[in-house]
């Protein structure tokens, strides 16, 4: 955000709590005071809706020597001008805006989802009002189903109107309006209209307090239960920065993290709900080699001893790779290697198609067609993209497989039974990977620290927000060990060693760096260092 | 001649002279007192001679900021090559007014023939008159008034063979108190909620549809006729020096003889009731009147000798409004009143700000609890924080507008308030 500190452009300067500082003509006092780490108290102000009401009045400030108090989120930063974001005008107008908005509040807070990560809570214990002073019946207004998937506590709602805002602003959709007017007022879609659209789930995220919940959510998970891991989403190729909110190792929601060369604020809802889905399934746990006719558990030095000794043994008879294209940077570069090992030279990924969704007014946000987080990174090591419902020819007699990740759903039967060596490394245990020689258990995505690379060529860090089951490890761990065990070389058992290599190897990936990438990422072929110097932005 | 009664003191009838007087209502009736003449004679004018002469009048905007108007004409923009509006607020629902409404129920074509000179000072191409939702009958006579002036040649292309051309719509609101706002007025205009937006942008920056638009009230663009046909000195005859000209005045309440005069500003309010319109009608005494409609401060009976122009109500601590008094005689309950009076403004809030949403709200459950003999001395307390918090906090005047009579009642009837409190609460003083 070079371009905020003016080169070149109309700057003005102003005082901020007696702290100067020199911002572009045109920025609010709001922003303004965020670049002296002021965060000025805010509702209906969201630096992703482009439109500002200045109807929350919570952002009062006062303009030292004029007695009315000018919301900051719309007042301009003008040359000369004395900004009093704490004074006590401000302050006690600022305490009054949470008294108002505590009359008819329920005060919920032990049932509500919002707790401990509620904007009114938050500032009304900061204004320490912990007495009221209303001695009136509140008003009691219920709840609503205001979509499919998400409700509406009206008692809660502060009518900020972001949620109103960032359908009809941002995903350009005026099916969700406020009703009523006064203390009446509340939000509803307008009469006639359901509310569906693919990214209506971020009115949730934008909702300060608790009134808008999903539904999937309520009652799930205290805020302070909750660990938030930074993760990208897989659910499409556009790379969606997202917090991972994990309970009890489970998976409990996602929401979006700004970055804005990728996703702004926002992310989809197909995107939100299909993590949660990986929470099912019965996992492969502990690494399993042929016996016979059945899979033997063992243990981990076992297992990679016994592979190398079949792969020297079966020796290079050519064969055939497959990989998920949800399969991390990491994951991918050492099946490449492996393969290349074996004198394997085609393997092949396949990405699952379904429908686009954009927001129009994010046109870097799609819900892309591509259904998988890392297609591009199949293509980048080298991976042979196959129709997504390309049916893979049974292994010849002799021939090699080694199949990283995929689910095998379209395997005919005795997919692998003619095969002289066949790998599984995986999460889970599909039908035709039973057929296999050795299998693998390996971390999902969300189990590991790795890199993505989108549509656009953007590599992105997503860190680990589970623990894997059993003596499950990333796939790059498991597939390098293989590799050191085969010729002697040094083991390697951190991400940041895996992308080192990666890069050294890998021309698209040059200069890259775990530290580097930080968490806006970068291109590949790209100028990696310099986006690596960049500094990180506070996320909104 | 004002409606229904007259009095001498009404030495003018610039804006009343034809009510009562149904044919005044048709083209026919209107052109035959010379009206449209004032049109004619603008259609030929520079805009800005138009916009110099009323700024000479020294008329002030009568929806009750007084805001001179010519100055505010002179804010719209010039050779930017945008279309301009006029925007005439016929949203009259300020409670106790009911000027605006006799306007459009007798002389239509008055308010027409305003609207279009207005329209040329500020070279709009396009004038809406916005009408309170409620005004079914007198919408009716308007856009009947509207009609046959489009008919006659004086609205549309080539207005009375000028040259000249601007057209006029009649639009209808929906029955809000705050699409009387001018911001709020455009926003529902526009087809949106009538909520008031955050200015800037200012009305004759980016006002209606984006564009420079003047927002004026149905009096003031009643009075520019008069004005451009006798110039701003014969205007200048009545009135003070910051408050020239005739005002109507909407007498309610207690009174002998209520209802609409035209009186020049000035004069004493004590004259008004007690001259103008007889004083009560029983002959009680006057505890209190709202001068300027229901959000300005209450007076009380002994404050009454006060000059009823702009800066003489101030003066009084109080406003002039939409100079639209409501007496209250010796038998009214203060408590009860502004109870009613915060239960309008509750009930008309946008919800926009939370002192207004939840501030007007909160004083009627108060207010309601005192009346109710529930009350505690600390509930007046609590009223006059509310006070100063609704005060200059929100996007427009609605908050505001409960303050005044609010604070005011508390401050000169606050025995009345104690005399509601639960006894104990008065005994422990608290």
């Amino acid at each position: 955000m070079s371009d905020l500190d003016g080169g070149g452009l109309d700057t003005v300067t102003l005082t901020i709590d007696g702290v100067e500082v020199t911002v572009p003509k045109g920025t609010r006092v709001i922003e303004a005071a965020e670049r002296t780490g002021v965060v000025v108290p805010r509702y209906c102000y969201h630096p992703g809706i482009p439109t500002r009401p200045a109807q929350c009045r919570m952002c009062l400030v006062e303009i030292e020597g004029q007695p009315k108090l000018q919301p900051s989120c719309v007042l301009e930063a003008q040359d000369g001008m004395s900004i009093l974001t704490a004074s006590e005008t401000a302050e006690k107008a600022r305490q009054s805006v949470i008294e108002f908005l505590l009359v008819n509040h329920p005060l919920d807070c032990p049932i509500c989802d919002a707790a401990g990560q509620c904007m009114l809570q938050d500032y009304a214990y900061v204004t320490t009002q912990l007495k009221s002073r209303v001695d009136e019946p509140k008003t009691v207004m219920g709840r609503d189903r205001i979509a499919d998937d998400i409700l509406y506590f009206a008692d809660r709602c502060i009518i900020c109107t972001r949620c109103v805002r960032f359908m009809r602003d941002v995903a350009e959709d005026d099916s969700l309006v406020v009703a009523q007017r006064g203390h009446k007022a509340y939000i509803d879609t307008f009469p006639g209209r359901d509310l569906d659209n693919p990214f209506q789930g971020n009115i949730v995220d934008v909702c300060p307090v608790g009134a808008l919940v999903h539904e999937d959510f309520v009652f799930k998970a205290r805020a302070w239960d909750m660990d938030a891991t930074a993760g990208i989403c897989p659910g499409c190729s556009t790379g969606c920065n997202v917090t991972i909110d994990t309970k009890e190792n489970q998976i409990v929601r996602l929401k979006p993290r700004h970055n804005a060369e990728v996703n702004s604020y926002w992310m989809c809802d197909h995107g939100r709900k299909h993590l949660v889905m990986s929470n099912r399934g019965i996992r492969a746990e502990v690494p399993m080699i042929r016996d016979g006719d059945s899979l033997r558990a063992t243990d981990w030095p076992t297992a990679i001893a016994w592979i190398a000794a079949r792969i020297r043994q079966a020796g290079s008879n050519g064969g055939l790779g497959i990989a998920s294209p949800n399969s991390s940077n990491e994951n991918l570069f050492y099946f490449s290697r492996l393969l290349s090992r074996l004198g394997i030279d085609r393997w092949e990924y396949s990405v699952p198609q379904g429908s686009t969704a954009s927001l129009p007014t994010v046109p870097r946000l799609e819900l892309r067609a591509d259904r998988a987080a890392n297609g591009k990174g199949g293509e980048l090591f080298g991976g042979t993209r196959v129709d997504a419902e390309a049916v893979p020819s049974p292994a010849r007699a002799g021939e090699t497989i080694v199949v990283l990740e995929d689910g095998l759903a379209e395997a005919p039967d005795g997919f692998g039974s003619e095969a002289g060596f066949f790998l599984y490394v995986g999460s889970r245990l599909p039908d035709a990977a039973r057929e296999a020689d050795a299998v693998l258990p390996i971390a999902t995505f969300a189990e590991m620290d790795g890199t993505f690379t989108n549509f656009e060529g953007r590599v992105q860090r997503f860190h680990r927000a589970l623990q894997a089951p059993g003596i499950a490890r990333p796939a790059w761990m498991v597939l390098a060990r293989v590799l050191a065990a085969l010729d002697d070389l040094e083991p390697v058992s951190d991400v940041g060693a895996a992308l080192d290599a990666m890069a050294s190897a890998t021309a698209a990936f040059a200069g890259m760096s775990w530290q580097g990438l930080g968490l806006k990422g970068a291109l590949v072929g790209g100028d990696a260092a310099a986006v690596g110097a960049a500094p990180a932005e506070i996320d909104g | 001649m004002s409606w229904p009664h007259r009095h001498e003191l009404e030495t003018t009838t610039l804006l009343s002279r034809s009510q009562g007087d149904e044919s005044a209502r048709t083209l026919a009736g209107w052109v035959g007192t010379g009206g449209y003449e004032r049109l004619r004679q603008a259609a030929s004018m520079e805009p800005e001679a138009v916009t110099e002469i009323v700024k000479d009048s020294g008329l002030r905007g009568r929806g009750g900021a007084g805001f001179p108007t010519g100055l505010k004409w002179s804010f719209m923009p010039k050779d930017d090559g945008k279309p301009h509006y006029l925007c005439c607020n016929a949203d009259e629902s300020e409670p106790g007014a009911f000027k605006d409404r006799e306007i459009l129920r007798w002389t239509p074509h008055l308010l027409v023939e305003g609207c279009l000179i207005a329209a040329k000072a500020i070279r709009a191409e396009h004038v809406y008159i916005y009408v309170r939702g409620e005004f079914f009958p007198y919408t009716k006579i308007l856009n009947a008034a509207v009609t046959e002036a489009y008919e006659g040649g004086y609205i549309g292309n080539d207005i009375m063979g000028t040259g000249w051309s601007c057209e006029l719509t009649v639009h209808t609101g929906a029955g809000a108190y705050i699409a009387g706002e001018e911001t709020g007025l455009m926003n529902s205009l526009m087809g949106n909620r009538a909520e008031p937006w955050m200015k800037p942008p200012f009305p004759a920056q980016a006002g209606a549809f984006g564009m420079p638009t003047t927002v004026n009230n149905v009096e003031t663009i009643a009075t520019v006729p008069g004005i451009l046909e006798h110039g701003a000195d014969w205007y200048r005859q009545w009135g003070t020096e910051k408050s020239p000209g005739t005002k109507l005045w909407c007498c309610s309440g207690h009174l002998a003889k209520p209802g609409n005069y035209e009186l020049e500003l000035g004069i004493s309010l004590k004259d008004i009731i007690f001259d103008v319109c007889g004083g009560t009608p029983d002959g009680k005494k006057v505890k209190a009147v709202i001068p300027g409609g229901s959000s300005t401060a209450f007076l009380t009976g002994d404050e009454l000798d006060c000059a009823t122009c702009y800066e003489g109500m101030a003066e009084a601590g109080s406003s002039l409004g939409t100079a639209s008094p409501i007496v209250m005689d010796e038998d009214t309950d203060i408590v009860v009143a502004m109870r009613r009076i915060a239960q309008f403004y509750a009930h008309e809030s946008c919800g926009q700000c939370v002192q207004c949403r939840e501030g007007t709200e909160w004083v009627v459950k108060i207010l309601q609890r005192i009346e109710a003999g529930d009350g505690k001395l600390s509930d007046l307390d609590t009223l006059y924080e509310l006070c100063e918090q609704m005060t200059g906090r929100t996007i427009c005047v609605l908050a505001d507008s409960v303050v005044f009579p609010l604070r005011s009642s508390m401050d000169k009837f606050r025995g009345e308030y104690e005399a509601k409190m639960r006894p104990s609460a008065v005994a422990v003083g608290g």
